[in-house]
């Protein structure tokens, strides 16, 4: 296979000029994840402004986690459905019964909370089966079948619960939610000491980054420091492997602009999370997350298969791959995603409630499309399914900070989904 | 002779001047002229990408008034359209390649649709329905007009088309290849009535691969290559024959079509044995009927056959099950009996198919030339389950390199390719999974000349190494050009066998013939 191929004529192929990487796609993002990168720091700028500077407290910024951290690790899993071209509905409501399970299984029979989570998880991946079966194997649209569990999972849950909420549970186990990273080794007192610093100022208006006010926990701004670090360390390998089999890269400047602002705003979090308690167990427990599915979804052989069965199911499937089984298991992923989901909720109300889980699946998808993901399968990457969940948690808190009522929540998070989708598929159609 | 076809210009019915249409980084039209008379068949050859859908999605308003420079005239009127039913309005209709008709929807449905006979939105069914059955009748399509169109084969269904575009009074036909997918009963029959359209005085304008049809047919033949067109050639005296327009395609003549072949064949690789497949839904429907054939190494050998005959359907059946219900046969490679009932282990054995239709099958469109060339052996690239980036690359590029994909880099998305490219990523794909026997479903539907004998060459120097090659093709010349060994299939059986030597397009059609004289049923997919 090495000799050229002689052609006896000219063929002249018109070849659209290679597409340079943009600032965002050599971290994984696409158009709309680039726009929502931008447009999550407006947001945050923002309600920093509109909150007088309370959205940037650490109080706040740790909440961001705190609250929507079962929104992150489920979404993972339905990024992993809807590339594939599917959709789960049932999210929530499997969360919710899961949670129930949790709950009942250490308030009415007293389980160790290792092994009550163990149980869970393992049931919310035959949750999974259950659903992948009927999708994958039986042909069911992934629509109908998880209607259907939307609805079975509540009533579950109702009978589950009996109607009440179950709880209180172990303090170890409420650690998933509101418990934080040990301070191993201690705390200091901030350099920065007790000063706001002014970005800017128009007459009244000031745009302020709050420093300070107390101590910090050396631990966390380590791990800030390390998270920093792998991250530009990443890049500069992938820069380079790039650079050797001869693609186009961003410059060296907007390489060096591009991880300076990472690194920043990397920093910026851990320094405001080491503020307050450090860093919450559940973001840690997302960041390993993302780490694991970034890995998945780039570097396996399972997750390039995802994305082919999503691509074109049948190229995919008369090219050897197992759209069945990827299938399958995307679903029983989303079964112990759920679980999760539902332990990190239950621990966070530190009761399992019938209406746990209402409404959730709602923000799960949301936030994948936000990110970035297509409706049409094949497209959809991680990082901007993080930003997509993260965008809906700041739009949460600082609504909240503003105290802006619940029906104009609705209607800013609807249309903040219109908008984000709408601006993708126009710049799709521009493209050709 | 060849001169400019001299165009009085009273009864000129189209008449594009100076249209150039860019798209970002390609000028699909440069500054073309281009005009059709009425009551003439235009045929517009080029290879493919030379803008001759271009330009006609120019004239039937798909490309809006605005989006390209230039103007033209149709009946002396100038045109500016900014839909496609503005256009319609004025009689152009076009007939695209991909078929623009409702399966699930009846005849007269389609024909009627966005145009509904109808009082107040409600519709007069009695109404459509005989006007239907008038148009259907001029098309000569003997069906009720309450068939679903799923139940027609394409060839009828092409007819549906050109019975919906009557219905809308049309004055300028325009046929986008439409008889790619048709047999050469079907594709004669259109022909025929495209002539009886220009006996009434329906212009048309023919877009089409098949040079014999195009030297049968037409009346003007346009060549256009490279955005622009090249000539005009006169063809009512019957004297302008294929290789002169392919000389104005290429740009120069072609002496060889296909790459002198010397076979080096050696043992039996792949046998079928009485292979029997019943359609996936109607059970007790045989679609292959007791086929048996085999391939050597080193060998290539073409399945010849009509549209529909079943060639597909066996290729498939045999890689993986992918189509029917297998009910009997056996599949041996190298004498041995192998397990072919999944894709992936029919991969194993050393088994691999090329698609016929590349983009719904073949290739994932919105990914890149290295992903779609790695995906059916991952394994190669990999490491416990783990991507090898670099590996990736390398291969990739290795594959682009000896097939001479033309892509600026492997991570050019596979939609952005021409059809000729596209089928050497689905090549390369195979050829990376190393198999044994090869089979290759029409490799060359759709491609243009030049990248056709690059595929041919590609054919030969893997028999070269090897390798058992099946071939399965609807062009005669190609199966004979390119075939040491051809069999000839026929309403799902083997008709004939013969070596490629002693065949000829005549003792094909006749083999096919006979078999049809025999009684078996035509199987309809």
């Amino acid at each position: 296979m090495s000799a050229p191929i002689e052609s006896p004529t000219p063929v002249v192929t018109p070849v659209a000029p290679e597409p340079r990487d943009s600032l965002w796609k050599s971290i994984g993002l696409n158009v709309r994840g680039s726009v929502m990168m931008v447009a999550l720091l407006l947001a945050v700028v923002f309600f920093q402004l509109t909150s007088g500077g309370v959205m940037l407290k650490s109080l706040n910024v740790t909440n961001i986690f705190l609250q929507n951290g079962y929104i992150l690790v489920m979404a993972l899993g339905m990024l992993l459905i809807i590339v594939i071209g599917h959709i789960d509905l049932s999210v929530g409501s499997v969360a919710g019964f899961l949670g129930a399970i949790a709950a009942v299984l250490m308030a009415t029979y007293h389980l160790d909370p290792l092994l009550a989570v163990a149980m869970t998880l393992i049931a919310g991946g035959l949750i999974g089966v259950w659903q992948g079966v009927w999708v994958s194997y039986l042909r069911v649209p992934s629509f109908i079948v998880t209607l259907a569990g939307m609805l079975l999972f509540r009533g579950a849950t109702l009978w589950m619960l009996g109607g009440q909420p179950v709880g209180p549970f172990d303090e170890s186990f409420r650690a998933i939610s509101s418990g934080f990273v040990p301070e191993i080794i201690g705390r200091i007192p901030d350099p920065f000491g007790a000063v706001d610093m002014v970005l800017l100022s128009i007459g009244s208006i000031k745009l302020v980054i709050p420093l300070g006010g107390g101590d910090l926990n050396l631990t966390t701004l380590l791990l800030g420091v390390l998270l920093g670090a792998a991250v530009v360390f990443m890049g500069w390998r992938s820069r380079r492997e790039q650079v050797k089999y001869g693609f186009s890269v961003p410059s060296m400047g907007s390489f060096i602009a591009r991880n300076a602002a990472i690194v920043l705003g990397v920093m910026f979090i851990a320094y405001r999370l080491a503020g307050y308690k450090g860093l919450p167990i559940v973001a840690l427990l997302a960041f390993i997350l993302i780490g694991f599915y970034m890995f998945l979804t780039l570097r396996t052989v399972i997750g390039r298969r995802i994305y082919a069965v999503g691509g074109n199911a049948k190229a995919a499937m008369l090219s050897g791959v197992n759209s069945k089984l990827m299938v399958f298991l995307t679903f029983i992923n989303m079964g112990v995603l759920a679980a999760l989901g539902g332990l990190i909720i239950a621990a966070r109300f530190n009761s399992a409630t019938p209406k746990a889980g209402y409404g959730f699946e709602l923000d799960v998808i949301a936030a994948t499309f936000v990110g970035g993901a297509s409706a049409y399968g094949g497209v959809g990457t991680v990082a901007g399914t993080v930003i997509g969940a993260i965008f809906f948690g700041v739009l949460n808190i600082g609504m909240g900070i503003m105290s802006i009522p619940i029906d104009y929540q609705f209607a800013i998070k609807a249309l903040v989904l219109l908008f984000a989708v709408y601006f993708d598929v126009s710049s799709k159609n521009k493209a050709g | 002779m060849q001169q400019e076809a001299a165009v009085p210009l009273s009864d000129v019915l189209l008449e594009m001047r100076g249209i150039t249409k860019e798209f970002p980084g390609v000028k699909a039209l440069k500054d073309v002229s281009f005009s059709v008379r009425s009551g003439e068949i235009h045929a517009l050859v080029g290879e493919n990408g030379a803008g001759k859908s271009t330009l006609m999605k120019v004239v039937s308003g798909v490309y809006p008034y605005g989006t390209y420079d230039g103007q033209f005239f149709f009946k002396g009127e100038e045109c500016r359209f900014h839909t496609i039913r503005q256009s319609e309005h004025q009689g152009i209709v076009i007939i695209h390649q991909e078929l623009a008709l409702i399966p699930h929807l009846s005849i007269t449905e389609n024909i009627f649709l966005a145009n509904e006979q109808a009082t107040h939105g409600v519709i007069n069914w009695g109404l459509s329905h005989s006007k239907a059955k008038d148009l259907l009748a001029k098309v000569g399509l003997n069906e009720s007009p309450a068939t679903k169109i799923s139940h027609l084969g394409v060839g009828k269904q092409q007819l549906v088309e050109i019975a919906k575009a009557l219905s809308k009074n049309v004055e300028l036909l325009i046929l986008d290849e439409p008889t790619s997918s048709l047999n050469e009963n079907d594709s004669q029959a259109l022909l025929q009535l495209l002539r009886e359209f220009r006996a009434q005085g329906i212009a048309c304008v023919l877009i089409s691969h098949k040079l014999k049809e195009v030297e049968s047919v037409a009346d003007t033949i346009t060549i256009m290559r490279d955005g622009a067109v090249i000539e005009s050639l006169d063809a009512r005296g019957g004297d302008v024959t294929e290789d002169r327009i392919i000389r104005g395609m290429v740009g120069r003549d072609m002496t060889h079509r296909f790459p002198p072949r010397e076979a080096n064949i050696g043992e039996v690789l792949l046998e079928v044995k009485n292979w029997k497949v019943a359609h996936p839904v109607y059970s007790d429907q045989m679609v292959i009927n007791d086929v048996s054939i085999n391939v050597r190494a080193g060998e290539v050998v073409g399945i010849a056959g009509l549209m529909g005959a079943g060639r597909t359907e066996f290729a498939m059946s045999v890689f993986g099950r992918s189509w029917g219900h297998v009910v009997g046969g056996q599949v041996l490679m190298r004498g041995k009996e192998v397990d072919v009932s999944t894709v992936p282990k029919a991969v194993a054995a050393g088994i691999a198919y090329a698609t016929e239709d590349r983009k719904t099958y073949g290739l994932i469109l919105i990914n890149d030339v290295k992903t779609n060339i790695t995906l059916a052996n991952l394994g190669g690239v990999s490491s416990r389950g783990v991507l090898i980036a670099p590996k990736e690359i390398t291969v990739a590029n290795q594959f682009r390199d000896a097939l001479s994909i033309k892509t600026p880099s492997v991570k050019q998305l596979a939609v952005n390719l021409s059809g000729g490219n596209q089928q050497k990523v689905v090549l390369s794909k195979w050829l990376f999974a190393n198999p044994d026997v090869l089979i290759l479903d029409e490799p060359t539907r759709g491609i243009d000349v030049g990248a056709k004998y690059e595929i041919y060459t590609i054919i030969n120097r893997l028999a070269a190494e090897g390798k058992a090659i099946i071939m399965i093709s609807s062009e005669l010349p190609e199966v004979l050009g390119i075939s040491d060994r051809i069999y000839v299939m026929a309403a799902g059986r083997i008709a004939a066998e013969m070596p490629a030597a002693e065949a000829s397009q005549e003792s094909i059609m006749k083999a096919i013939m006979r078999l049809a004289r025999a009684g078996a049923e035509e199987v309809v997919l």
